[in-house]
């Protein structure tokens, strides 16, 4: 084995680099001008998006413990674009005086766990698999207690860090099972080893609620309204958008390549648990006041009509997925992005301080309306794309009633988008959101999010590449 | 760039345009002329399809362009036009141009308004162009969309809880017509080879049986949602009354119409045994729909409400003569949807100049506005006869068409629910001639009223537009029905080979 093919794992060493370098930049950097370390990560960051499409070999590790094709490649470029614009987002926040003393960590705990979650996509052993997602997500515990000074912020840091510690314990638990009748933990071989034994689908069923929670999928998704609450809201954006990405994408890969054999189980797992998500999610966004715990309510929901797209086990089902995950993460940054502005500017973060913003903020009302009409699945925006090909994933296998319940989920998504819609266009305040102008990395990240919500859509050669390069059943 | 497209491109230029204008007043020219081209275009269009016709062009579809979009699934950016499209085409850009001048007066958020009906527009000419079931689709939800804000902002009464309620409704009936969608596209090619969105395509297949027994409810349903199908209807009272002029001219003159053209066009001609099987289910509902929105009409004092109830029934009567599935019946349903989009659109242009005036829409609080507002007062009456069915209007021979080709069904049934269908329009002269007594002829009971001035010059461009369309189909109704009639041909074929009566 050459060196060269270390390079297969190209993405996870230019993290490690530019979390290492953030770190010794800041011990040379002028504490005096500590704010321009974010854009000193920004532009590494962004370059390293950048490399990552550049084609690389696909290609085994460390005996097969480490996988890495096309597929595994695209889900972590996607990631990439969306970490990228989550710091961009952050930087108005970060400028703020309390902030100060801890850019670098801010940076720095990020990447850790975007490495984690690379690991976690590309693993071919449940070891490496396991530590990817611990990796993904203690840093990020850390993060939403990142407000020293709010009591929420401390509170969400425990609750997060409390119940990943339960799921991964669920989790290892489900993995001991598996490693107990097969005595394996290559994926390659759990999966020939595999059967319709009890134990085994025990087994399957501890993992899986595992994953449900890093997910947030009903009845695993309590933690999620407090913690996005409680946290900065770049963190809620980066758990909502990145966390959930990545672990759809792992369970995604898993699911088709370990577990085919109790195809029959996991459907049936996933069609209840699909149910369940999207309607419980609605139905508690509905009666959401903060924006944030709404649109935690909404990203549970959404989680559910994921779900629609793994249940066939279809190639088709595949790429919809990682399509959806690309056009949700647009969508959800662009909603989270004129919340973190308006909450920057004023602090305001309840529906009811929206109202008559049309009058005062046209244009974040207009990039809001157009990220929630995607979030809703509207034309002519990515959403709609989005969605119809995740339906139609699911209506190749003949689940014609799932269909049926999710589309008649989203009018009740499209319900509760609409009072936000409603707010900002229709109702009168007294006391509307001050007209102001936000700098210029929040307009650059909201212009990256509706660019990205109008093209996606229209732009079917993004969901071909997507559909070619994505394999695996 | 095709010809079809332009109808959907010039719409979307006119918005940019708008968009850019730093002065509001400038809205409004540069709406009606963008819509006045498109009001040309669909004139040339007509003149194009009738040359082409008898040029001896006896396909289909003319003009069809066809650009593939989604690879992988076949999904394509497909746009054609037969008699039945361009007659619905030439119906909405008369339509939207005519709302054009009527909301000429709205001030608040000029700009935002005429963005949003003209957006509202162009989804639904690109619903008439489309051939294939997901741009079809796709345009479908652009139309509705726009309407919760125009009804929601501009609208008046409970304008929010209308709009919402309209816009669930409606998407309610797009959940069902997607799931119908997607029924239809998996079963699209039996025999295995690639699978299609495209209508002239599945057309030439037969879906299989079963599915079409459970697809062609959802469809059809999912259409009739918008067509106002009895038990659905409930949104179209509340949003027409609601809504700000243009758009209550629009949805119902426009807008209901795509439930009726799509229950026909997608769900009938693609699955046509179990519109067979089925029909007379739904004749019942359309038959409950015509009865009871026309006494529902009586009850009320609105006149808003008045025109929305009638609309119900009108509408009803499109569905149900669409479902009698014969030649006749069916050429009666496409004139029935353009003489009462033209005609409602007429009705709700003038409900909001006489509002406009009045300030009130309550009839038993006017009266004797015909010695008043003599034009205004005349168009009025020249719509109700258009409504009740007077010959030489458009609704007479609409009406006349779809009650002899539903009487053509040889079987009780179809029999019993014809004359129930027929007595309608006895119900329908009550209260157009009631409202036309009491709001135009008597005595003016309200002083105030005494100095109302009359029409404007472009509320006259809008109803003699109106108006104009609404004669030149009542009388000289053939070009119109032999545009229509060549174009019914693959339906009823497809229909007679299943079931030769």
């Amino acid at each position: 084995m050459s060196l060269g093919t270390f390079l297969i794992m190209r993405h996870e060493l230019l993290l490690i680099a530019a979390a290492l370098s953030v770190l010794i930049a800041e011990i040379f950097w002028d504490p005096d001008k500590k704010k321009g370390i974010s854009l000193f990560s920004i532009i590494l960051f962004g370059v390293i998006t950048i490399i990552g499409f550049i084609p690389s070999p696909s290609g085994s590790l460390f005996g097969g413990m480490y996988i890495s094709s096309g597929t595994t490649l695209l889900m972590k470029n996607i990631l990439n674009i969306g970490v990228l614009l989550v710091f961009i987002q952050s930087v108005t926040w970060l400028k703020k005086e309390e902030n100060s003393e801890k850019i670098s960590e801010y940076f720095l705990l990020l990447i850790s766990t975007l490495v984690g979650m690379n690991f976690m996509i590309s693993a071919g052993h449940f070891l490496i698999f396991y530590i990817g997602i611990e990796l993904a997500t203690i840093p990020i515990a850390a993060l939403a207690a990142y407000d020293r000074y709010k009591n929420k912020s401390a509170e969400a840091g425990i609750k997060l860090i409390l119940s990943s510690a339960l799921s991964s314990g669920i989790l290892l638990y489900g993995l001991s099972m598996i490693y107990g009748t097969t005595g394996t933990l290559y994926f390659s071989e759990v999966a020939k080893l595999f059967g319709n034994n009890n134990l085994q689908i025990l087994g399957f069923i501890f993992f899986f609620a595992g994953m449900a929670f890093k997910i947030s999928i009903v009845p695993f998704h309590l933690w999620t309204a407090d913690v996005y609450e409680g946290s900065p809201v770049n963190i809620t954006s980066y758990l909502s958008v990145i966390s959930k990405g990545a672990a759809v994408f792992i369970l995604i890969i898993i699911l088709f390549t370990v577990f085919p054999v109790i195809i029959a189980t996991w459907q049936k797992t996933i069609y209840v648990t699909s149910v369940l998500t999207m309607t419980i999610g609605n139905l508690f966004a509905i009666r959401q006041q903060n924006l944030k715990r709404f649109l935690a309510f909404s990203s549970i929901s959404q989680a559910g009509y994921i779900l629609l797209g793994l249940i066939g086990g279809n190639q088709l089902g595949m790429a919809s997925v990682i399509y959806y995950i690309l056009v949700y993460i647009f969508s959800n940054l662009g909603a989270f992005g004129v919340v973190t502005a308006i909450s920057n500017a004023t602090g305001k973060e309840n529906i009811d301080d929206y109202n008559g913003l049309y009058q005062t903020n046209p244009k974040l009302s207009l990039i809001m309306t157009l990220a929630l009409f995607s979030l809703a699945g509207i034309p002519p925006v990515a959403g709609f794309f989005g969605k119809f090909f995740l339906f139609t994933a699911a209506a190749q296998k003949g689940y014609y009633l799932l269909v049926l319940i999710a589309v008649l989920n989203t009018i009740i998504s499209l319900f509760y988008y609409l009072l936000v819609v409603k707010a900002m266009f229709i109702n009168k305040s007294e006391n509307p959101v001050e007209k102001f102008r936000s700098d210029f990395p929040t307009r650059f990240a909201l212009g990256i999010c509706i660019a990205g919500i109008v093209v996606t859509g229209f732009a079917s050669i993004i969901f071909e590449a997507i559909r070619n390069l994505s394999f695996g059943v | 760039m095709d010809i079809l497209s332009l109808f959907v491109v010039i719409p979307v230029l006119t918005i940019i345009a708008i968009l850019l204008l730093k002065d509001t007043r400038q809205v409004r020219m540069v709406s009606a002329f963008g819509m006045g081209l498109q009001l040309l275009m669909a004139a040339s269009l007509v003149i194009l399809y009738l040359t082409a016709r008898h040029a001896g062009n006896n396909d289909e579809m003319l003009f069809v362009k066809d650009y593939l979009w989604f690879k992988s699934l076949n999904i394509h950016y497909a746009v054609g036009v037969d008699g039945i499209s361009v007659a619905m085409i030439t119906l909405t850009s008369l339509v939207v141009f005519a709302g054009i001048f009527a909301s000429w007066e709205v001030e608040f958020l000029r700009k935002e308004f005429f963005v949003s009906l003209i957006l509202l527009a162009s989804g639904v000419f690109g619903f008439f162009i489309s051939i294939d079931l997901f741009t079809m689709f796709l345009f479908y939800e652009l139309a509705v969309i726009p309407m919760y804000l125009l009804i929601g902002i501009w609208g008046t009464g409970p304008k929010e809880y209308s709009a919402m309620k309209l816009t669930l409704m409606l998407m309610g009936g797009s959940a069902l017509l997607l799931v119908g969608l997607l029924g239809i596209y998996f079963n699209s090619s039996p025999d295995g080879s690639r699978l299609t969105f495209n209508i002239l395509e599945i057309s030439k297949v037969v879906i299989p049986l079963p599915a079409q027994r459970i697809f062609f409810p959802l469809t059809f349903v999912g259409f009739g949602v918008l067509g106002a199908l009895f038990p659905f209807h409930t949104w179209s009272p509340d949003g027409h009354a609601s809504a700000p002029t243009a758009v209550s001219m629009l949805h119902a003159g426009v807008l209901m119409k795509l439930g009726g053209y799509g229950a026909f066009r997608v769900a009938i001609f693609l699955m046509p045994e179990a519109a067979h099987e089925l029909s007379w289910i739904f004749i019942i509902l359309t038959s409950i729909s015509v009865i009871y929105g026309a006494f529902g009409a009586i009850a009320q004092k609105d006149l808003k409400y008045i025109n929305a109830y009638s609309s119900v029934s009108h509408c009803g009567l499109v569905l149900f003569a669409v479902l009698m599935m014969n030649q006749t019946a069916m050429n009666g349903a496409i004139i029935q949807m353009i003489s009462h989009g033209l005609m409602t659109a007429l009705f709700f242009a003038l409900i909001g100049m006489l509002y406009g005036r009045t300030h009130t829409r309550m009839i038993n609080e006017m009266g004797g506005l015909m010695k008043i507002i003599p034009f205004l007062s005349v168009c009025y009456v020249i719509a109700g006869l258009a409504s009740l069915g007077l010959p030489g209007l458009s609704g007479f021979v609409a009406e006349m068409t779809i009650f002899v080709g539903a009487f053509q069904h040889p079987e009780l049934f179809y029999r019993i629910v014809t004359i129930l269908a027929v007595s309608s329009i006895v119900i329908t002269a009550v209260y157009i001639l009631r409202v036309v007594a009491i709001l135009l002829l008597g005595p003016t009971t309200n002083e105030h009223f005494e100095h109302l001035p009359d029409a404007k010059w472009f509320e006259k461009i809008s109803v003699v537009t109106l108006i104009g369309s609404v004669a030149a189909i009542g009388l000289a109704p053939f070009w119109l029905s032999t545009m229509i009639g060549i174009s019914l041909h693959p339906i009823i074929e497809k229909i007679l080979a299943l079931n030769p009566f």
